[in-house]
């Protein structure tokens, strides 16, 4: 008989097996007027899609599921996974139903890909979402706000509806909502990680990628109510954060491995739109403004956002460290991936400043081969419990 | 991602007179701290030279270190250095080059030491790596940073917004941090006169740019275009030096049309121009003489270039304009050729196709550059499609030896132009004869 967790986790298996996205197909369908809005890693405000009354729907790429034909034609092949096999979803019609995509600021590829999209799909609305590196209220601010509203309108003519204030304060909330719980769940796997597998944390979130914010919320409150409820046997492992892995998604078995080699994933950088903002984003007030300074004064960091100030850089990874009661960081970043990469040895020289033991390694969303890392991870897990009994 | 003049190739004046500017500023930098002189690292896509000119401070462009270190063919050693130190095998060999370089004594492209910056003036103009770039400069250096952020023209336009967004970001963040480093209090007025300066020397050189289209070219604007570039795209656009180049390229260029000469190259004036390309993409500059050989022994010139265009599209008719200093400083950033969305990229080839009367296309695909290469082989279908005139693709690098391989390119070329000359058979546009 399986247990209440494993039911939820077998949904999100379902979600995330599915590369026809049927879920957001039916959603599309039940209501006349409903549209679709595709967004690609790491950031768009989905709060301005709810308000359209949209689905917003994360387009990760095609994992290790997926057979990529067509779009290795587009790519040359020192360009990472992610955007042939977003192509590939494209041309072969799976993402057919999506009446907008969104291409955040992340990194180049991406940014190109915006334009091939509005080649190759030319009746999609495709926006490359732009966010302001200077976060000053009457710099940054200012330009965001105006960002926000061009997005707002491109929205309301996508769905032929107003987005209003109204609209968007009360998107707000849903999605203050679902952000807490999230931010609970990885509470609630630092605390006890034996009962919250990384890899059911990751499908959870993967979930939330695809349902609507109201359903994902309702799925979050019953697995943590079903994970605090059961009993599961507590492994000697390691303790790590994962970091670097915030675009193209490693494969399924790549956490798994992790696991399975003596390592506790506790903190990561998957999902980040899941709870980008960190905490409630302000509901009274103008809705756009509360938008953008929270994206300005209270969002996550990642390697696509600078960072002004020389002393902060890099000390989120510490935190997130500390917060999670990590005992070391596993850098797992997608090979050819601009931002992960190029952070990576900054990151790494404030982690050795801090004592923080790490690894590294490239995966693609397609590796099959496990073994190798299995055999890194298990080592460093060993070398941490060496390290910590000292 | 740029360039400047390095190799002896041509002695015109024009090309002594660019030899001599950039050693001059190599001397400056090298006696910088003895002279006083504040040092201000900065990119060469969107960069501020006329503004960094009104606080008196030099200009060091780490892209053109790469570069000039990639002529020089010293980078495969300093991109395995910064390799040996964590940096990853796939990320931009012109980071690397820089990174290694500062590793190994920071000892520039002339054999002398280069200074530490006093501010990293980041312009994050069409292109992500710039500012990890400057962030592991900043890390190294521990000095000041200014960071001027570029919005991408993602539906192919610059909107007010974004024109607004970079202009307070002028005079909020860049401009206060420029005077308080330098000690120099902003004059509007000595910007002014810069940017007419750059205006002129802009004239003369869209005119040398557009000579290509003269049937035979009398320039090669890729690999004699990246000499071409040298000034406007570096540390010396809005000075009397670069309007007086351009004056003098001008002149060569013209005499050149009246003689019915084809461009120079490394061995002399070519002397039959049997092949006109539009070329997209950066050079290899660790083997950039024989790559030039492989294209100008067959008869090939490149009328046209994109590269030409990353730090600015002054032959689609953007000036630098003195009655909008500052407004006229953004629109430049934004307007960056990478900083471009493709569907603009793709349109700016095709007209480059027809109106230089090119045979075809060349991508020279460069894997250390997402921002140029991603989407490239979408470009290559769509210019072919639009214009029924046959693509190449070929891959190397900008300063990595390790990715330019001769034999291959060589034999793709070929291909390629044998390609152009059946199609040409079956009707097509015409080799070039003297006018
Ligand atoms: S994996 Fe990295 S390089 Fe590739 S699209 Fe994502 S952020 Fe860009
Ligand atoms: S990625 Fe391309 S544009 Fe960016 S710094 Fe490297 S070569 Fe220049």
């Amino acid at each position: 008989m399986s247990t209440p967790t494993a039911e939820i986790i077998a949904r999100c298996q379902a979600l995330f097996d599915d590369l026809n996205f049927s879920y957001a197909r039916e959603w599309k369908a039940a209501v006349p007027g409903r549209i679709v809005v595709g967004y690609m890693p790491f950031y768009v405000p989905r709060e301005l899609i709810h308000a359209a009354g949209g689905l917003a729907l994360g387009v990760l790429g095609g994992g290790e599921q997926l057979e990529v034909i067509q779009g290795d034609a587009y790519y040359q092949s020192y360009i990472c996974r992610i955007p042939r096999s977003t192509i590939e979803l494209g041309v072969t019609n799976r993402l057919d139903f999506v009446d907008a995509m969104l291409f955040p600021s992340i990194c180049d590829v991406i940014r190109n890909l915006s334009g091939m999209w509005k080649i190759m799909f030319p009746k999609v609305r495709s926006r490359y979402f732009d966010v302001p590196q200077n976060y000053r209220d009457d710099v940054g601010g200012t330009f965001y706000i105006n960002e926000l509203n061009e997005l707002r309108e491109m929205l309301a003519e996508a769905s032929g509806r107003e987005v209003t204030d109204a609209a968007i304060r009360a998107s707000i909330g849903l999605y203050n909502e679902n952000r807490a719980l999230v931010r609970e769940v990885y509470a609630f796997r630092a605390r006890q990680p034996w009962k919250a597998p990384s890899s059911e944390v990751y499908l959870l979130m993967r979930a939330g990628m695809i349902l609507a914010v109201e359903e994902h919320s309702r799925l979050l409150r019953e697995y943590l109510a079903a994970a605090a409820a059961e009993d599961r046997p507590r492994r000697d492992n390691s303790r790590v954060v994962v970091t670097g892995a915030f675009c193209e998604q490693p494969p399924l078995n790549l956490i798994k491995s992790i696991e399975l080699s003596g390592c506790y994933i506790v903190d990561d950088d998957f999902m980040l739109v899941n709870r980008w903002e960190q905490s409630d984003i302000a509901e009274d007030g103008d809705p756009v403004a509360n938008l953008a300074r929270a994206y300005l004064h209270n969002s996550a960091n990642t390697s696509a956002k600078y960072e002004p100030d020389v002393a902060q850089k890099g000390l989120y990874l510490v935190e997130a460290v500390k917060r999670s009661r990590a005992e070391g960081v596993i850098f797992a970043s997608p090979s050819f991936c601009d931002p992960a990469l190029l952070e990576r040895p900054m990151l790494q020289r404030v982690l050795a400043a801090h004592d923080i033991p790490f690894i590294a390694f490239k995966y693609a969303e397609n590796s099959g081969q496990m073994q190798p890392i299995r055999e890194q991870a298990g080592t460093f897990a060993d070398s941490i419990k060496l390290w910590s009994n000292q | 991602m740029t360039v400047t003049a390095a190799a002896e190739v041509v002695k015109d004046s024009s090309m002594l007179k660019q030899k001599e500017m950039i050693s001059g500023n190599y001397r400056k930098l090298e006696t910088a701290a003895a002279d006083g002189r504040k040092v201000a690292a900065t990119f060469v896509p969107g960069n501020l030279n006329e503004l960094i000119m009104c606080f008196d401070m030099l200009n060091n462009l780490p892209e053109i270190n790469a570069i000039q270190n990639g002529l020089r063919k010293k980078t495969g050693g300093y991109i395995m250095e910064a390799e040996k130190r964590g940096h990853s095998e796939d990320v931009c060999t012109y980071v690397k080059a820089d990174l290694g370089m500062i590793a190994k004594g920071n000892i520039g492209p002339d054999g002398q030491k280069l200074p530490n910056p006093d501010l990293l003036l980041l312009s994050y103009t069409g292109c992500f790596t710039f500012m990890k770039w400057f962030e592991l400069l900043r890390d190294h250096y521990r000095c000041e940073t200014a960071m001027l952020h570029v919005p991408y023209q993602g539906d192919g336009k610059i909107t007010a917004n974004m024109i607004a967004y970079v202009v307070r970001q002028l005079k909020e963040e860049v401009i206060p941090k420029l005077e308080r480093i330098s000690g120099v209090k902003f004059d509007i007025d000595r910007l002014r006169e810069n940017l007419a300066r750059s205006a002129r020397a802009e004239e003369d050189f869209v005119w040398v740019l557009e000579s290509a289209k003269k049937k035979p070219s009398p320039i090669d604007a890729y690999f004699g275009g990246v000499y071409y570039i040298g000034p406007i795209f570096t540390a010396f656009r809005g000075t009397q030096d670069a309007t007086e180049y351009y004056r003098l390229l001008r002149a060569e260029i013209a005499e050149r049309i009246a003689l019915g000469q084809g461009p120079v190259t490394p061995t002399g004036d070519m002397p039959n121009e049997r092949y006109r390309l539009v070329v997209e993409g950066p050079p290899n500059w660790t083997s950039f003489r024989d790559f030039w050989k492989m294209f100008y022994e067959e008869g090939a010139v490149v009328v046209a270039s994109t590269y030409t265009k990353v730090g600015g599209l002054y032959d689609q008719g953007f000036r630098h304009d003195p009655a909008k200093p500052l407004e006229s400083l953004a629109e430049y950033c934004l307007g960056c050729y990478t900083n471009r969305n493709l569907p603009a990229r793709i349109d700016l080839i095709e007209k480059y196709m027809e109106e230089y009367e090119a045979d075809g296309i060349l991508i020279n695909s460069i894997k250390s550059c997402n921002s140029f290469s991603a989407g490239q082989l979408l470009v290559l279908r769509e210019i072919e499609r639009r214009t029924g005139k046959p693509g190449a693709f070929i891959e190397s690098d900008l300063v990595d030896p390790r990715y330019f391989s001769p034999a291959n390119i060589k034999n793709r070329l070929e291909s390629y132009f044998q390609m152009v000359d059946q199609r040409r058979a079956g009707g097509g546009s015409a080799p070039a004869r003297a006018a």
